[in-house]
């Protein structure tokens, strides 16, 4: 999926991402000379875009690979191999080519916001510290014109300016949450990779955090990219989706599509986990038998069939290639399009 | 969604409404919340280093020792004002004088004095003093005795108290018939300022190694920790010897005094520097340093604005309790003669003079430099002990 996909990406809006078969392999050391004794294929291979303005949710049980795939396209570590390439003035940078030195004025760009609203703030600094730090970096605004901007920013993300002298600590996690949205936009990026944004927050605080994003999306023209392994969450903001499987993307498609139309094995068996809010309705959990393999030892062929209810000979020697089982809905499985499987409807 | 959506509706009123009750997140309005308004807000708006405080001075043991602390360094630094002789001063008449009682009162008036001093020799030819209840010596304050010069500077003849019609000892005087008390004091000034010196070097390169060491990782931390484990694997008694025997006799005394404290340190750093390490490690894969990473920002604004103040509280803690293992390796050197020698004067070489079974029978007071070496470590412990507690502040 690389030329044709991105210029099926480019009838609605620009693409603004295009991840073209990346790889992050973090070699296992041993004893005391550091011998490289194997891999874990933490992204083993990974493809998708993201058009401009459009929020991409990135799915997958724990350990798939969806952060590192985040923090490599940031570059928070070098990838191993493939590329990212980012549309940057009507140009298509690759950022896997870009030397680290050079990276600082693209960080402008991009942006990330953490899942632990505790870790990601420092704790010995002040609200109007922690915001303004990026602004320094860059040498945005100074003095009076940095203060009036951090006001702007904590009352964009709804939290008041005069609380901009105090600590982290003397905020809830929702609140520490906006904090972070607050330091990402200081910049004004195009490109936001949120990592588990709500999954550290309770349900009530979760739906105003999702909301503020939503509503920020609008105002500064964003583009997500949305981790999170909470399916009814990434159905709430995203409009595509990508389904992570070990290291790869086995599903992309539209958000409602993926939901009712299924059209890989394992986006059934995660679809079928999630919970029903009405508790008469028959739930039909497809229950997955083994546990994920290790990423440091994938199986051969479909990296999915050991556990596939479905899994036929073809699948344990010959890896599958991309299929689109209809327009913009592409499946990596041998089957694609000839399995029966049940999705679920959200309201 | 939508589900999902009312519930979260009703959650957010009961989460208001507790929050409200607790003036915790929204401003509450009404004149008498005010003042609780303000006093909640001075927590919220309140630095590392205040919340430190706060924590800190609750604990009163650690408070008298920090309080112990500073009253040695001030002695110590106005020694020649403190002690009533200088070191070289001596009495030939009295010998091994065994400390005098102060009494305070004297015909219901607050007038200190000691009683004069009579000196027989009995049969066996040993000197034996008495107190003689007709002759009283005054103690008087701020009088005028041997000339000094405070800091080098300053050249003065007064001492916070002494007599001039005799000799007021508090603490004894040694075989030479020298005061114990001004040498405990004299003695301080090394021994305070070698520990103060010993910790300062340890620290610069304990922590510039220990940060860089866990902050780059990789071959770097490899040579760092290897060169610790090297340092550390020598017995530290025997590495002493050998360095201070390297230390040629003829130096002047001053010298010698900086090779000692460098000695000293030379073994002292490796423990901060496995420490930081070890917290750089843990603060290193932090959101907020990949959050500034990510900003744009340096490994020198990443070193200096997140890391090193994450671990300064830390810094502080293990400076103060390195204090007390330097002062005690400083008399250990010192006592075993591989440390200062006279006419430098610290505890240790007080203590060297002390090293003899008839100091023990006879003359037990020119041990008092162990007390006052006993009373520094457990006060600095102590000191150490609260600003441990203290120092994070955002645990419980």
């Amino acid at each position: 999926m690389d030329k044709q996909q991105r210029d099926i990406g480019a009838q609605d809006s620009p693409v603004l991402v295009s991840v073209e078969d990346l790889k992050k392999y973090f070699p296992i050391q041993r004893g005391l000379f550091r011998r490289t004794v194997g891999y874990v294929k933490a992204v083993d291979g990974v493809s998708f875009f993201i058009n401009e303005g459009e929020t991409l949710g990135l799915v997958g049980e724990s350990g798939c690979g969806k952060t590192t795939t985040g923090r490599l396209i940031l570059r928070a570590m070098e990838p191993t191999e493939g590329h990212i390439f980012y549309r940057q003035h009507d140009r298509m940078i690759d950022l896997a080519g870009v030397p680290s030195g050079q990276m600082k004025s693209l960080r402008r760009e991009m942006q990330i916001i953490f899942q632990d609203p505790f870790s990601s703030l420092n704790p010995r600094m002040t609200v109007m510290d922690i915001i303004s730090e990026p602004l320094e970096i860059h040498n945005v605004a100074q003095g009076q014109q940095l203060k009036d901007h951090v006001c702007e920013l904590l009352e964009a993300v709804g939290l008041k300016a005069q609380h901009m002298n105090r600590y982290p600590y003397a905020f809830s996690g929702g609140q520490r949450q906006r904090i972070g949205i607050a330091r990402a936009l200081a910049l004004r990026p195009r490109l936001i990779i949120a990592d588990e944004p709500v999954s550290a927050l309770d349900v009530s605080v979760q739906a105003q955090v999702l909301n503020l994003l939503e509503d920020l999306k609008h105002k500064f023209g964003l583009t997500y990219l949305f981790i999170a392994h909470d399916l009814s969450v990434v159905e709430h903001i995203s409009d595509r989706v990508a389904v992570m499987y070990l290291g790869t993307v086995v599903e992309l498609a539209s958000s409602d599509d993926l939901y009712m139309n299924p059209g890989h094995p394992y986006t059934e068996a995660l679809l079928s986990a999630v919970p029903r809010s009405d508790p008469d309705q028959p739930s039909n959990r497809i229950l997955l038998s083994g546990d994920i393999p290790s990423p440091a030892n994938p199986p051969p062929g479909c990296k999915f069939h050991p556990r596939c209810p479905y899994a036929q000979d073809i699948c344990s020697h010959q890896a599958p290639e991309w299929y689109e089982i209809s327009p913009k809905h592409w499946v990596v499985c041998h089957f694609a399009g000839q399995l029966d499987l049940s999705g679920i409807a959200f309201q | 969604m939508n589900t999902l959506h009312n519930r979260s509706e009703e959650l957010f009123q009961i989460y208001e409404a507790y929050a409200d009750a607790h003036g915790m997140v929204e401003e509450t309005e009404g004149a008498e919340d005010i003042a609780e308004r303000r006093r909640l807000e001075s927590i919220y708006a309140a630095s590392q280093w205040q919340l430190i405080w706060r924590k800190f001075t609750r604990n009163r043991v650690a408070l008298v020792g920090g309080v112990i602390v500073i009253i040695y360094y001030v002695v110590a630094l106005l020694a020649q004002f403190f002690a009533p002789y200088t070191l070289s001063t001596r009495f030939i008449e009295y010998i091994y004088l065994p400390p005098q009682r102060v009494h305070f009162f004297h015909d219901g008036k607050f007038e200190p004095y000691v009683y004069g001093i009579e000196l027989e020799i009995d049969e066996n030819l040993r000197k034996i003093y008495t107190t003689n209840p007709e002759k009283i010596v005054p103690v008087e304050f701020m009088v005028r005795g041997e000339p000094y010069e405070l800091f080098g500077i300053f050249k003065t003849d007064v001492h916070l108290f002494g007599s001039s019609e005799g000799a007021v000892s508090l603490l004894g005087t040694d075989r030479q018939g020298r005061d114990m008390f001004s040498r405990v004091l004299y003695g301080s000034q090394i021994s305070l300022t070698i520990g103060l010196l010993g910790v300062l070097m340890s620290l610069t390169f304990g922590s510039v190694l220990g940060v860089v060491s866990g902050y780059y990782g990789g071959w770097i931390d490899d040579l760092i920790q290897r060169m610790i484990e090297l340092v550390r694997s020598f017995p530290a008694i025997p590495l002493w010897m050998a360095l201070s025997a390297a230390v040629p006799a003829t130096w002047p005394p001053l010298r010698t005094y900086f090779v000692v404290t460098l000695i000293l340190s030379v073994i002292g750093w490796t423990w901060l520097a496995r420490q930081l390490r070890g917290k750089v490690l843990a603060l290193r894969n932090d959101d907020y340093i990949l959050a500034a990473k990510l900003a744009g920002a340096g490994d020198g604004r990443i070193i200096f604005k997140h890391l090193i103040p994450a671990t300064f509280s830390h810094i502080i803690v293990v400076a103060t309790l390195a204090m007390p293992s330097m002062i005690l390796a400083e008399t250990a050197l010192s006592f075993l003669g591989l440390g200062l020698r006279p006419p430098i004067t610290s505890w240790g070489v007080l203590l060297k003079e002390a090293q003899n079974l008839q100091s023990i029978a006879l003359y037990p007071w020119v041990f008092t430099p162990a007390l006052a070496i006993a009373i520094v470590i457990l006060a600095f412990n102590f000191l150490g002990d609260g600003l441990r507690d203290a120092s994070d502040p955002y645990t419980v």
